[in-house]
Order: structure tokens, then C-alpha cells, then sequence
């Protein structure tokens, strides 16, 4: 059974602010689709691989060299919500506690 | 109808120009499109890049067979200048830093981006609806859905408003709605196509294909864009070209696969009855009809429901609001990121990203997420085994025509259910094409072919045969 505490507990992971008008159609489509989901159990999977790349790609190297073209460099910090100089500016990481 | 094919002959021939030919895509566009909604922006200079092509053609320049029409792109291919959305609020406004591969092939070709066409929010729904730019309409009935994700692409080629347009398939997101919207569409081996630069939805399953009137001209586009790009690792060197040289005369000693599980009781009777004189073309021109078991294809829904949530909560991760698209300033940054993402998101999407949180999730992860792994390697086994004793295997595309507008909106398991015929392809990391048959109930059908890894010539060359065949009858 999925509750509602664990709607609010994958939005906390997910990073995902809901309104309290959201969360009760997510616990009952979530908790459907999970129960759906749940016809894998009936498979017996012992010993049977997983499935962990759609191509067998093996390391790919290239020598350790900037790629990075001006324009498309300017380009991408032009979408910074918020910059000083170049550089990418955000709240603060770590909050002070009251030292 | 438009190819690609006459196109290109007509530009050769000068018959007529680039320039005409992108101002009639823009008067339709201009006309019919804001009741079908298939195009989100058209490209401001495209008539000046057509004027350019004109020019260097009548300077006697080699050009090639895309060059100088005009082709759309769904709205989570990059185009550097072009704002592109994945069809969500979260990238309203965002203009794109630099071009997906693909774009870039197309216009090395000469081919004329047109504009954007709509689609579920970031490829996330079979129906087109979940747009933030609101739900495109079937231009067989403008009261049914067009299928989705691609949907915007889809009903571009399906309405004329272009030859060719490019879509991307995850889980049916481009056979589906072309199924749907009556037109060819090709979801290519993983790995054939690069998908630099393109939004990205689910890593190990996505691939860009296109939307075409015709199998040649399908294969015609993939010939441009398709092959090794050092920007995608998984991107694959191919031996040599595809495109058939010629349509066969018939298809004595070519094996067609019908898997028992894909003509079940519930599937739409008439649809199959369609799909079946499809079969009945092809047996009477001499391919052998061989029934085959896919045993766990009634699983394959469920692992694709596990494995591209997961990778979907991963790969929108990057939606932080700090560095491009949508920003919701909160007291804090944790604030600032979950007031972002709970308001730029849309429904469906959060659904996916909770969905795949969840699966991912300490003590989860053995239960889900490796358990659909290992079901896609039972799923690749069956079809393996299958394609050793087959050269294709042939399906319905879709278990149902267009339905009605918002019919399944509320209700995401039925959805999800609409693609259960084109999954397993993306699971196996396989080619398949959806072509168009007889209609049924007065609307498009239409059916798959699946063949092995890399082998996109046999779904050319029955492609082709099989609509030669139809279009004489």
C-alpha cells in the first residue's frame, strides 16, 4: 500500500515541491503503477544478467584537451539565472548556524 | 502527398525553387496550423537559407538529395539560437548554446530547418497532450489525439506541411503516433544515430528517427544523419549505406515473424484484421509466414516502466534552476530547487521522476530496478532466438486507432498501455519502422517491423515492396 507519507518522502527526494492537492492523486496513480510493476516478482531472474548497456561500448578516451567552442562557451553562461563575471552565482551552500 | 524523393527531382529539374517551396510550407503552416497545433515556431531565416541554396544550385554546385527542403525538428532537438523547450514551462525562453548532430548533418546536406514541432513534455506521453504549448490534433479527425510524443512532428508529414520531419522514440514515440497519423516512422538501432544534442529522456533507450511519407525516404534522411559522432560515445561506425537500390520484384525466401503475443484478445479486432491483409500482401509475394513466441513480451511494459524512470529522475536531475530554464527563488537553495522543479515540471513528468526515485531508493533498487534489467535481457534473448529463425518480425504498431482527446489524460496506466506493442524494440535496442496500412474505422493503422541490430535494410526493403505493392491495389 502506498500512503501518502511515501508521496511526500520520494517528493523530498526528488527535489519536487507538491501542493497538498497533489499529493493524493499521485498516491493512488504511483500506487497503481507500482502494482502493475510488480508482475516482474513473478519471474524467476537467478543468475540471468542484467541488461546494463543497449550497445557493448567499452572505454572511450580522447586526449585531455579544452573542446570547448567561445561562442558555444558564451552561449551557456548566458542562460545562468544568476552570474557575476562568468561565473555562476547561487545561494549559499552550507547555511550559517547561529555562531 | 510529399517525398522527398519528387522534391529533391523537382529542385533538380529545376521545376521549381527552395524559396517556393519553403514559402508554400509556411503559407500552409500560416493557415492550417493553429487548429492542429503541429508546429510550436517556425525558423525566421529559413526562406533566406532556401535563397542560398537556390544559389548555389543555379552556380552549378553538386548538391545532395535533401538539399534545399524543408525539414521540421521536435522541440527537444537542439538547434544553436533557437529556443527549444522538450515542450515544457522548465526551458520556456531557453535558447539552445549549440546544435544536436543531427541538425547539424541535416544542414551540411542542405536540408532547410523549418521550425519546432510540439510534443509531450520532455517525450514523456503517448498523446501529445501534456505539452505545455497545449495538445496537437489528428488531421484525420481534429476531435482524436495524434499519438505521442512526437506527435507535433508526426501530424507535420501526416498534414503536408512537410516531407520529412524528426522525432524521437523512447518507447513508440515516433512508430506510434505515425502509426496513428497514418505516415512512416522509423525508430533506428540504438547507436545508429547520434543523439548528441538531443534533451534527453531516458539515455540507454532514446533515439532520434524520422517521420516520412514514404520508406525510402526514411531511408534517404537516416543516410544523412545516421553513422559515428565522437560527441556520443554510444554512438556506432557503420559499414556501408542502406538505402536499397531498387524495390524487389517480390519476397520469395524472406521469413516474417508473427509473434502469437502481439494478437491478443483485447487488441482492437479490426485494426488487426488491417494488420493481417498486411501479412497477406506480403505471403502472397512469396515470404514465408513463420508464428514465433516472444514469451516475455507481457513483461516488457512493466521493466520499460522501472527502467526509463529511473534514467528520467537521473537525467532531469540537471533542472536545478540555477543554470538555464526555469527559476522559483526560494528562502534557501534546497527551497530554490524544489519550489523550481514542483512549479516548471508538469504533471506527467513528475510522475516519472517520483516514479523513478522510488525504484532507485535504498532498499528498493534489487527489487525494481535490477529485476527490469535482467527482464530486459530475457526480452533481447527472446527476440534474438526469434530473429535467428526470422528476417523480420511483424506486429501491429499500436493496439488501437487515434482515440479521443483527453479519453486517457487522467488515467497515466491506460496510457502506458497504448505503447505496449513498440517497447520491446527500445528494451532490445533493435531497428523498427511502423508503415501504414488499411485503415480501420475510418482512421490510420498502422504495422511494425522489427529486425536485428544494425539490420535496417530488411525493414527497407519489405517497407518498400510492401508499399508498392499497396499503393498499385
Amino acid at each position: 500500500m502506498f500512503t501518502t507519507e511515501d508521496v511526500k518522502k520520494i517528493a523530498k527526494l526528488s527535489r519536487l515541491h507538491l501542493s497538498d492537492e497533489e499529493i493524493e492523486p499521485y498516491r493512488e496513480q504511483l500506487g497503481s503503477i507500482l502494482a502493475y510493476v510488480d508482475q516482474l516478482q513473478e519471474v524467476d531472474t537467478t543468475n540471468v544478467p542484467e541488461l546494463q548497456h543497449a550497445v557493448a561500448v567499452e572505454n572511450i578516451f580522447r586526449s585531455d584537451e579544452p573542446v570547448c567552442d567561445e561562442d558555444e562557451r558564451r552561449r551557456a553562461i548566458d542562460l545562468f539565472t544568476s552570474k557575476k563575471g562568468d561565473l555562476l552565482e547561487v545561494q549559499a551552500v552550507f547555511e550559517e548556524k547561529g555562531i | 502527398m510529399l517525398t522527398i524523393k519528387q522534391l529533391s527531382q523537382d529542385l533538380r529539374t529545376h521545376k521549381t525553387t527552395s524559396e517556393e517551396m519553403v514559402r508554400a510550407c509556411l503559407k500552409k503552416i500560416e493557415d492550417e496550423n493553429e487548429t492542429l497545433n503541429a508546429f510550436i515556431w517556425v525558423s525566421p531565416s529559413a526562406i533566406d537559407e532556401a535563397k542560398e541554396i537556390d544559389r548555389r544550385r543555379a552556380a552549378g554546385e553538386e548538391l545532395g538529395v535533401l538539399a534545399g527542403i524543408p525539414i521540421a525538428l521536435k522541440d527537444n532537438i537542439l538547434v544553436k539560437g533557437w529556443e527549444i523547450t522538450a515542450g515544457s514551462q522548465m526551458l520556456e525562453g531557453h535558447k539552445a548554446a549549440y546544435s544536436a548532430t543531427v541538425a547539424d548533418r541535416l544542414r551540411n546536406a542542405g536540408a532547410i530547418l523549418i521550425g519546432r514541432t510540439n510534443m509531450d513534455e520532455f517525450a514523456m506521453g503517448s498523446s501529445t497532450e501534456t505539452s505545455h504549448y497545449g495538445p496537437t490534433k489528428n488531421p484525420h479527425d481534429k476531435t482524436k489525439v495524434p499519438g505521442g510524443s512526437s506527435g507535433g512532428s508526426a501530424v507535420a508529414v501526416a498534414a503536408g506541411f512537410v516531407a520529412c520531419a524528426l522525432g524521437s522514440d523512447t518507447g513508440g514515440s515516433v512508430r506510434q503516433p505515425a502509426s496513428l497519423c497514418g505516415v512512416v516512422g522509423l525508430k533506428p538501432t540504438y547507436g545508429r544515430v547520434s543523439r548528441y544534442g538531443l534533451i534527453p529522456m531516458a539515455s540507454s533507450l532514446d533515439q532520434i528517427g524520422p517521420f516520412t511519407n514514404t520508406v525510402e525516404d526514411a531511408a534517404l534522411v537516416m543516410e544523412v544523419i545516421e553513422g559515428k559522432d565522437a560527441h556520443d560515445a554510444t554512438s556506432t561506425e557503420l559499414r556501408s549505406t542502406t538505402v536499397p537500390e531498387l524495390i524487389e520484384p517480390d519476397m520469395k525466401g524472406l521469413r516474417i515473424g508473427l509473434p502469437k503475443e502481439y494478437f491478443v484478445e483485447g487488441m482492437d479486432e479490426d485494426v488487426r484484421l488491417s494488420v493481417m491483409n498486411a501479412v497477406k500482401v506480403l505471403e502472397s509475394a512469396g515470404a514465408v509466414i513463420k508464428h514465433v513466441s516472444l514469451p516475455h513480451t507481457k513483461y516488457a511494459l512493466a521493466a520499460y516502466y522501472i527502467v526509463a524512470p529511473s534514467e528520467i529522475t537521473s537525467n532531469l536531475g540537471r533542472f536545478d534552476g540555477l543554470r538555464f530554464g526555469y527559476h522559483s527563488q526560494g528562502k534557501n537553495l534546497a527551497d530554490t530547487y524544489e519550489q523550481t522543479r514542483g512549479e516548471g515540471f508538469g504533471r506527467e513528468v513528475k510522475r516519472r521522476i517520483m516514479l523513478g526515485s522510488y525504484t532507485l531508493s535504498a532498499g528498493y533498487y534489487d527489487a525494481y530496478y535490477k529485476k527490469a534489467l535482467q527482464m530486459r535481457t530475457l526480452i533481447k534473448q527472446d527476440l534474438d532466438e526469434v530473429l535467428k529463425e526470422v528476417d523480420v518480425i511483424l506486429t501491429p504498431t499500436s493496439p488501437s486507432v487515434a482515440w479521443d482527446l483527453g479519453a486517457k489524460f487522467d488515467d497515466p496506466l491506460t496510457m502506458y498501455l497504448s505503447d505496449i506493442y513498440t517497447i520491446t524494440a527500445n528494451l532490445a535496442a533493435i531497428p523498427a519502422i511502423s508503415i501504414p496500412c488499411e485503415t480501420a474505422h475510418g482512421l490510420p493503422v498502422g504495422f511494425q517491423l522489427m529486425g536485428k541490430a544494425f539490420d535496417e535494410h530488411v525493414l527497407y526493403r519489405v517497407g518498400m515492396f510492401y508499399e508498392k505493392v499497396a499503393s498499385r491495389e
